[in-house]
Parts: structure tokens; sequence; C-alpha cells
């Protein structure tokens, strides 16, 4: 049989590239399929977005060699306030401080624009060698006992071992294997924004669980953050309907002054919090990697991460099945890629579920429970340098991609 | 069955037939090797990289070389070496694996020769390997240093063979006898026979004899926590793997 490609991705967010660039590096063939137009793909204005990368997802995108197109433009994180109430009071007696003095790799993360981290990946799928960008959609796949073939909106036929979907939270890859999701809508939705402000950040980044949801203060480069704003959805709608003066009016007393006077530096996004989860990550010939595998509430910005951490899982898997001889799209060997994931999909959805519930909560015993548990972990170094590395991604049995390893 | 002239035992022979049918059902009776052939598959391919100076990382890294695969039941070694570019022979004693393997490699689009013959009929035609796999084998056979002579016979000068069978102490007793057969039912009673089990050193001093050089062993340890097999330096207690060159 002849194969067109080893590997075919459809959908060239972030994940599929950086899927793509790390099997291609590992010398394997891959074809990506995206429909979108590589100019909008690549747009460079700022438009307030950006990602809270963990230590191991700026791992990996060293490992695959994209870091050094964004190192210099990456903000590092260098303190982590977490707590109740409002940012620059102080610690409260309910507040969780981490460092990145306490663990030992450095920063514990780093804050990445979108219109950098994307067109960063996008100019590396250009020179890798081995990979074949399509702009078209994928439309249907059948497998067959030695591959997939693989039929874009175009009408071509693409014979592969394997079909990768990184095609988001309504994963046509999924439905077409037959994979159903179960979804949880939290009611509430998150406005994003970036904000300009008068002092230093140095570094520190905020997240505070307000009674309406978490409010993140990232740092970005400069005098600059990036804003997770989650509310009651009618409050939220409310708020996204505001001209920028009315919202920065309401904004100012939860970002608090202690970095002085705030203007917006960029566009403001909405986007309603729900958490889904496909009941299975692989099927026959098929595998699903992001937020076509679990869609998670942005707390701390978990949702680049944990794909990440699919896509380091996955590559690993496969690149080892290649060099050993097996057939890469079999139950065999997507079964490891499944097991390896499941464990944490579960826990960092499930995880952030529950914190954003306990402090959402109208009910002062609960919030008081989660006020207690922030207290005592701060007073306890071996869970809290747990939880720094949990965080910054480091814990558990780590794919190599993770560790800045190559294949 | 040529029974009266070669080492083959023909009970054994009977008991692997009546399991062929279910070789690539990784949840079927041979559940434990598929849990095992990753494992085995490390092993193996880096022997032949170190061996033969190639690179795995490379499309078809063992193009060029001729391999054969002993006891290749439903090709569970024979296909990945194949995949990566060996022209592969897969022989089995057992008649019933030999359709149960082509059909499967055709399904995979692989060419791989399978053939209904034993070591020493293959080494009486003057046939000749750079790497011959002997796995799981020679616990099985009535005669193990006539049949690993047949093996040696069947290498060319610095050739390669990989050979992998299981201890004899009462751990390997409990784990291989009591716990695969008795407890976990992963293998039909009396699949083995403890008193056929060899120790390392009995194996290595057997090599030696059938004129080949060991190089290399190691243990093939299953952890019941993970579940999962992995290759130790030092637990050779019950599988375990063995490399051996045959002088230029």
């Amino acid at each position: 049989m002849d194969f067109d490609s080893d590997i075919v991705i459809a959908g060239g967010g972030l994940n599929g590239p950086a899927l793509a660039l790390a099997l291609a590096g590992a010398g394997l063939r891959v074809t990506l399929v995206d429909p979108a137009k590589r100019a909008d793909r690549k747009a460079d204005d700022f438009d307030g977005r950006a990602y809270a990368l963990a230590h191991g997802s700026r791992n990996l995108l060293a490992a695959v060699g994209v870091w050094p197109a964004v190192a210099d433009k990456a903000q590092p994180i260098l303190h982590v306030q977490i707590g109740e109430g409002h940012a620059g009071q102080g610690a409260s007696p309910f507040s969780l401080d981490f460092d990145h003095a306490e663990i030992e790799e450095g920063p514990m993360g780093f804050m990445v624009e979108d219109r950098h981290l994307r067109p960063a990946l996008l100019d590396a799928l250009d020179e890798a060698a081995g990979i074949d960008c399509l702009r078209n959609t994928v439309t249907d796949h059948e497998a067959l006992a030695a591959g997939v073939r693989v039929t874009l909106a175009s009408g071509q036929q693409i014979m592969a071992r394997l079909l990768v979907g990184c095609d988001g939270r309504k994963s046509s890859t999924a439905q077409r294997t037959g994979i159903t999701r179960q979804g949880w809508d939290y009611g509430q939705t998150a406005l994003v924004c970036a904000i300009d402000h008068e002092r230093p950040h140095r570094g520190t980044a905020h997240q505070l669980f307000l009674p309406g949801g978490p409010f993140a203060i990232l740092p970005l480069q400069g005098n600059r953050s990036s804003i997770v704003w989650s509310e009651e959805r009618a409050q939220a709608d409310a708020l996204a309907k505001m001209d920028d003066t009315a919202f920065l009016t309401a904004l100012r007393p939860r970002f608090g002054d202690f970095l002085g006077q705030i203007g917006l530096a960029g566009a403001r996004f909405s986007y309603p919090l729900n958490l889904t989860l496909a009941q299975a990550i692989h099927g026959p010939r098929v595998a699903l990697v992001g937020d076509a595998a679990h869609g998670v509430h942005p707390i701390a910005g978990q949702g680049l991460n944990l794909g990440l951490r699919d896509v380091a899982a996955l590559a690993e898997v496969i690149v080892d099945a290649k060099r050993r001889g097996e057939d890469l799209g079999t139950e065999a060997v997507l079964s490891r890629y499944a097991g390896w994931r499941r464990f944490d999909s579960a826990a960092i959805g499930l995880g952030s579920d529950v914190v954003n519930r306990v402090f959402s909560s109208r009910m002062p015993a609960i919030r008081a429970i989660g006020a207690a548990g922030l207290s005592v972990t701060n007073a306890l170094p071996g869970l809290r340098r747990r939880l720094i590395r949990e965080a910054a991604g480091l814990s558990g049995d780590r794919p190599r991609l993770l560790q800045a390893k190559p294949l | 069955m040529q029974a009266a002239d070669h080492t083959v035992d023909a009970a054994e022979v009977a008991k692997f037939e009546a399991m062929a049918a279910e070789w690539w059902d990784l949840n079927g009776k041979f559940k434990p090797l598929h849990m095992l052939n990753p494992t085995r598959l490390d092993y193996i391919t880096t022997q032949i990289e170190d061996e033969f100076d190639r690179d795995l990382r490379d499309e078809t890294p063992f193009s060029g070389l001729r391999l054969l695969d002993i006891g290749c039941g439903g090709g569970l070694l024979s296909e990945p070496m194949a995949r990566l570019g060996a022209t592969v022979v897969g022989a089995d004693a057992a008649a019933g694996n030999i359709p149960v393997a082509r059909v499967h490699a055709e399904q995979s689009g692989l060419q791989i020769d399978y053939r209904h013959t034993t070591a020493e009929a293959m080494a009486e035609a003057g046939e000749q390997f750079d790497v011959v796999l002997n796995m799981e084998v020679v616990e099985h056979v009535a005669d193990p240093l006539a049949y690993l002579t047949a093996c040696q016979q069947l290498l060319k000068p610095g050739g390669l063979m990989i050979c992998s069978t299981i201890n004899r102490n009462p751990k390997s007793f409990a784990m291989a006898i009591v716990g695969a057969e008795v407890i976990m039912r992963w293998l039909p009673r009396g699949t083995h026979e403890w008193n056929k089990f060899i120790t390392p050193d009995e194996l290595f001093d057997l090599i030696r004899k059938a004129g080949l050089d060991p190089v290399d062993r190691k243990g093939f340890v299953f952890n019941p926590l993970s579940w999962q097999w992995s290759i130790s330096d030092r637990d050779l207690s019950v599988n375990y793997t063995t490399a051996s060159v045959k002088p230029a």
C-alpha cells in the first residue's frame, strides 16, 4: 500500500502546528490541513490575547525550535499570588503566594502574546522539512486495516496511517469517529483584554477568586498586563456591551490601584465558560488533541498547556512506535496515548471546575472551606512545591518534549 | 511433520497451533505477548542499530538486512521488522500460524516470506541471515544445543542472534506458570514446562557451545502497578533476553 503521508493533522491553530513540528522533526511525513487563510492566521496587530505558558510548554516549544522566535517577547512569571478579594491590598490571611525561587527550573512560566506565538509556529512550519500544509478542510475519513483514507473538501484523498483531530471543541474528527462529548456550562463568561498600567508589575501574576468568578492579572512585557475576568453570564454580557470608558470604570475597583492608572491596550474578547470532555481521545486510526479532547475552563491558562501536554505525549508515543516498526494508527499504539493522558485531563478538567465552583459559591461556608484550603497550602512547603510544579507542568511521568529533550 | 529428524517437540507445536487464530487480538489469548511486544521490539531494534551501525531515526533503518524470525507466530515481530526495511523470513513449526500471518501481512501491505519450516531444516538448506530472532522459543524445544547450533549456522559471519526465554527459579515458576497460566489465565495451562526453563548462565554456556559469542543480557520486567514491561540491566529473574554475535 502506498501512503501519501504518515500523519494527517486536522486543524492548524496552535496544537496542530506544534504536533506537526514535533513529528516532522523526528522524521515522519505530516500533512496539516486548515481552512483559514494564512494572512488571517498571522494577523500581527495586538489583539489583547495572551497565554500563560507553563515551564513544560516552554520546553516543548524549545524542543521543536519555536522558542527562540518568542523568547525575547515573553514575560517571565516570577511570582504568583492567589487569593480572595482584591488585588494589591497585600497578603490577606487567606492567600497563597508562590515564588519561582521555590523551584529549580527558573521562572514559573511565561506570558506570551498570541500575535507572537502564532506567527512563530507558522513560520517554523514553512521552514520544516516533511510538512505539507494544505488550505482545505477534512470532510471525511475512513479507517482501513492498514491506514486511514482522509477526504478533503476539494475532493482530494490522502492515505495516511493516522488522523489527528486538533479541530477544537466541536471537533468534526471526533463526531465522525462516533466519540461523544460530555459538557458542563458554568453559566459564566470570561472577559479577556490587555491593560496598560502606570507602575511595573515585577513579573507578578494574580489569581483572585471573586464572588462572580475568578479574576486573573497576568504580566505582559512592559507596563502591560492581560486580564481574564470571569463573571456570571448576564453580568458579563452587560460588561461586554459597555463602551471602553464604562468598562474601565467597572474594572478599576476589581483591579485595584496597586499598578497606578490603567487603560485598555487592545481589543476586548468574551468567551462563555464551559468544560467539554470527549468520552474517548482515540478511536480507529484517530487521536484527539487539545480542545477536541478536552475544552477546559481557562483558569491559570491551563487550556493551551494541557493541549501541548497532549502534543508531547502523542508525539512521543507515535515516534517511539515508528522506531519500533509498529503500525502507528492501531489500538495497541493509541491506547498508550490515551492511558498517558487520562489522569491529567480528568484531574485538570475537574480540578479547575471544583476550584471555580468553590470560590464562586454564594454560600459563605463553602467559600470559607476554600479559603482555609489556601491558608493550609501556604503553610505546607512540600504541598506548595508540588502545586507549583504541577502548575508549571513539571510533575508526573513527563514526555521528553516537556523536558526540552529531542524525540 | 518431519518430527523424527528435528528437535521440535511435536506436543509443544500442537499446543500453539490451537492458539494460532487469535494472534492479532490485543485482548485475546495473546494479550501477554502484545503487552510485552513494545519492550521486546525496543531491545531488538536497539541491538540491531548498534551491531550494524544503523540509525533508527531513518525512514527504513534496516534496509539491506536479511532477518529470520523463528517461531514467528502471527507475525508480531516479523511485521515491525519488515516495516523498518528488513527483508524478513518468518518461520514457524506450527503450520496453522503461517496462513494467519500471511493474511495479516497482506492486510498491512507488507512483503514477508512466511514458511512452515524449522531452524534445522533451513540450516540444512544453507540459508544465511544477518539477524536471527529467537524469541520465546528455546524453552519449547526438545534439544536446545542442537537448536542453537542450527541458529548459529543460519547466521552470516558477524551476524546477530537475539534470544529471549524464561529463567528457572522459584520466582519464575510462580510468575510464569502459577501467575500467568493458573491465576491470570493469560496463557493456556501447560503452555510452559518449568523443567525446560534455562538460567542465563546455562543459556550463555549453550550459546558458546553452539559457536556464538554472547555480548549482552537484560531482563524483561513486568511492573504490576504500572501494568507495563520494561528492560532491566539487573533483574533477569523471570523473563530475560540475550544478544550474541557470530565471529567474523
